[in-house]
């Protein structure tokens, strides 16, 4: 018990030190934007970690339902326009409506026909297929005028017009009802096959975001989302930050930008505290052990009465909503929303990387592993340029080889994170700090 | 006239790319139905693997472009390929060697050597970029088309032309030729159907005397040949980009699956399906359909079911689809 919370305060106070450390050598800015990141990370593994550590569900999925949880952000946050709507918002709407009473009745005609396979597919084949028909000649058309419309500009639907920090919560309500229906269908499924088809969902999601610019702007990114926080040009202008800086005689845009980072961290750090402590309640109650013990041995826990594939359901949407308010906070952050900087590589693996290096299971590994791999992330290219200039330093300057690796140590990055879980799996495969054994 | 004008309209469009990028899938696919069988782990470093094999060959392509080596018109490449096969093969070998064969003898979870594979993904990903960089390259430099559409419209007198590119033939000469001998090797060798017992019941197979080692090195021996040839004729079909090759994973996946996994016949069709569906579902109708009905008849539309954005997402959609309604795929395969 001691020992595991020693190695907390260890691992913590080393973070701690890193991110001290990059404030002194490079500057308080950078340090501020990677801590930034790391606390969204720490989130997103939590939601992994509910998920895969607590209940085994492989979920590869991350990315879509970051995305979804950015997407949620436009929605949110963007004015309205008016003039689109009417131009052709509400027939998208209703064909989507239609849509989706198709796919209901198709669900019920496939319920129907359980003995007679062929009147199954061939009924809710055509069914599904009319549906989608129908839908396609609805919105066609009315999708058409709406990207047509000032097309540089909007070219889509826009949003509410609400506070950006509303988005959070729904966010985590849209990904938990996305979650759902997902879980509804796949979670049948054992390990291997869950992980390939969440990660095929989540492209399909992020294709749908890719391609529908009357909802998303598509490649084409919704740029300038409203802040929670006072932009930095503001606060430039206010007399006791100008006052406060001629005092001691320091540059005005860099303490209001950190000024700003600062206010993003608070606002993230208050998510991450409040979603830590709710997990933490979780996974002591006798419902965190239910969890577990559906983990350990799934079919005894079956026998013991317990509805697992009701807990994994639970678990999927409760894990994935929490990667949603993550995407969105993350979008927040960046002010716009480009949906084609959702890769796998960055949204998924690596969030696997941080669960697994962290240690998959408890809470505290979790986030430590969101911080620890989030900063090697970023600063592996600093590094990995010096791993390089260390190897090649008996080169000559201008022999080929070396310039090629130099130009090449961005691409190290990808190596370090490789190795590192592969190490992790080999030499820790419980992470940094191990699950504690309950009784 | 019309109706020939429409069937060279869909054998230019649909079938003829249709048939090489499913040989490239099948390719694919095979390797990684055989890690499955025998090793019981679904490699998503399979992509990386072809990757390696591609990047490989352009490196030898560059050293024998220097040496003045060619065969025009056949790509340099392809010359190339028995030695690129082996480097392949070596690297494969060597990630077995210090990333799974570990976990292998400790018995652990098929997830968590899925989990290892992602590691040796990203690993190998990076080495990619590290070496030969994350540019697009172009390397084909032997004849681009082995039939121009110019020509055939002359020599048939139609109004749409037939192309076949040098790369999709080869692509499917060197497909037959792999997949024959890889069935030969498997059905009719001694040795091949070791592999089969082994991966049948594998205690029963160790009772009986086969060697696990040797079982296991022959599968990665495979497995390197598919990845090699396979990425190399993808980077010859489109064009070589490392970035590509991650993409690829999960139709690669999706092949294997819609023809059920661990089954290698099922995983050549499965290629098939995935190819021809992806192309079929995005394709537009709207001129196959002016040759064959009256103009006045003709919808507005382009008659596609899906926009061409949309190309991969139908290989996701088919591997989510047959996942929920038919686990085992086409051939039952086994279960994951």
């Amino acid at each position: 018990m001691n020992k595991h919370k020693n190695r907390i305060i260890l691992t913590y106070g080393f973070m701690f030190i890193l991110l001290l450390l990059v404030g002194f050598l490079q500057s308080w800015n950078v340090s501020l934007a990677i801590l930034n990141l790391c606390i969204i990370s720490a989130i997103m593994s939590l939601g992994i970690n509910i998920q895969w550590g607590n209940s085994g569900i492989v979920n590869f999925g991350a990315m879509g339902f970051a995305a979804l949880g950015g997407l949620c952000c436009v929605l949110v946050s963007m004015p309205i326009t008016n003039s689109v709507w009417q131009l052709g918002g509400f027939k998208v709407l209703l064909a989507i409506v239609i849509f989706f009473i198709f796919i209901f009745i198709t669900n019920r005609i496939w319920k129907f026909f359980k003995h007679s396979p062929k009147k199954r597919i061939f009924y809710s084949v055509s069914i599904f297929l009319i549906g989608f028909m129908t839908m396609r000649l609805i919105a066609d058309p009315a999708i058409q005028s709406i990207e047509s419309f000032e097309s540089a500009k909007t070219g889509y639907l826009g949003g509410v017009n609400l506070p950006i920090i509303f988005s959070w919560p729904i966010a985590g309500l849209f990904a938990a009802f996305v979650a759902f229906l997902i879980g509804k269908i796949a979670l049948g499924l054992r390990s291997d096959y869950l992980a390939i088809a969440t990660l095929g969902i989540s492209e399909i999601v992020l294709y749908f975001i890719k391609n529908e610019d009357w909802l998303t702007r598509g490649v084409k990114n919704v740029n300038g989302l409203p802040r929670p926080v006072p932009y930095e040009i503001d606060l430039q202008n206010t007399d006791w930050l100008i006052k406060l800086t001629e005092n001691y005689d320091l540059s005005i845009i860099v303490v209001s930008s950190i000024i700003v980072k600062l206010a993003y961290s608070s606002l993230f750090l208050l998510t991450l505290i409040i979603i830590f402590i709710f997990f933490e309640t979780v996974s002591k109650s006798p419902w965190g052990r239910m969890m577990r013990a559906i983990r350990d041995n799934e079919i005894s826990a079956n026998a013991m009465g317990k509805d697992v594939k009701k807990r994994h359901l639970q678990v999927f949407v409760i894990g994935s909503a929490i990667i949603g308010i993550a995407g969105a906070m993350m979008t927040t952050l960046d002010g716009q929303f480009t949906p084609a900087s959702y890769q796998p590589i960055r949204y998924t693996f690596l969030i696997w990387i941080m669960v697994i290096v962290g240690g998959s299971g408890n809470n505290y590994g979790a986030v430590l592993g969101g911080f620890l791999i989030w900063f090697f992330w970023v600063e592996s290219e600093p590094l990995g340029l010096w791993i390089i200039e260390l190897c090649t330093s008996v080169l000559d300057d201008d022999s080929l080889l070396k310039n090629h690796l130099l130009e090449s140590a961005a691409h190290m990055r990808l190596i370090m994170m490789g190795l590192t879980l592969l190490l992790a799996l080999r030499f820790a495969p419980k992470g940094i700090i191990e699950e504690q054994k309950r009784i | 006239m019309d109706f020939w004008n429409a069937i060279t309209l869909i054998t230019n469009y649909i079938l003829i790319p249709g048939l090489s990028y499913g040989c490239q899938l099948a390719l694919g696919a095979l390797g990684v139905t055989l890690i499955y069988t025998v090793l019981r782990f679904s490699n998503f470093a399979h992509g990386e693997f072809m990757s390696f094999g591609a990047m490989v060959s352009i490196l030898l392509m560059w050293y024998f472009q220097s040496l003045g080596i060619s065969v025009y018109p056949i790509p340099t490449i392809i010359i190339v390929l028995p030695i690129s096969i082996i480097i392949t093969i070596s690297f494969c070998l060597l990630i077995d060697k210090f990333c799974f064969s570990f976990y292998r003898k400790n018995n652990s979870q098929s997830v968590i050597l899925l989990i290892v594979s992602i590691g040796v993904m990203f690993f190998s990903n990076g080495l990619i970029r590290l070496i030969i960089g994350p540019d697009d390259r172009n390397i084909n430099d032997g004849e681009r088309f082995l039939l121009k559409a110019k020509t055939f419209k002359k020599m048939f007198e139609l109004n749409e032309g037939l192309a076949i590119k040098m790369s999709q033939s080869l692509t499917i000469i060197i497909t037959l030729i792999l997949v024959t001998f890889v069935f030969w090797f498997l059905n009719k060798t001694k040795t091949g159907k070791s592999m089969r017992a082994y991966s049948d019941n594998k205690d029963l197979s160790l009772l009986s005397g086969i060697n696990p080692e040797k079982v296991v090195l022959i599968v990665w021996i495979i497995t390197g040949m598919l990845a090699c040839v396979a990425g190399t004729l993808y980077g010859l079909d489109k064009s070589y980009k490392p970035f590509t090759y991650l993409n690829l994973v999960l139709p690669i996946f999706a092949s294997a699956i819609v023809g059920g996994v661990g089954n290698p016949i099922g995983a050549i069709i499965g290629g098939f399906v995935i190819a021809f569906s992806e192309i079929i579902i995005t394709f537009a109708y709207r001129r196959f359909l002016g040759y064959l009905i009256p103009e006045n008849f003709l919808p507005e539309t382009l008659m596609q079911v899906l926009s061409t954005d949309y190309k991969i997402a139908v290989s996701f959609l088919i591997l989510v689809i047959v996942l929920i309604i038919k686990p085992t795929g086409i051939y039952k395969g086994k279960l994951i």
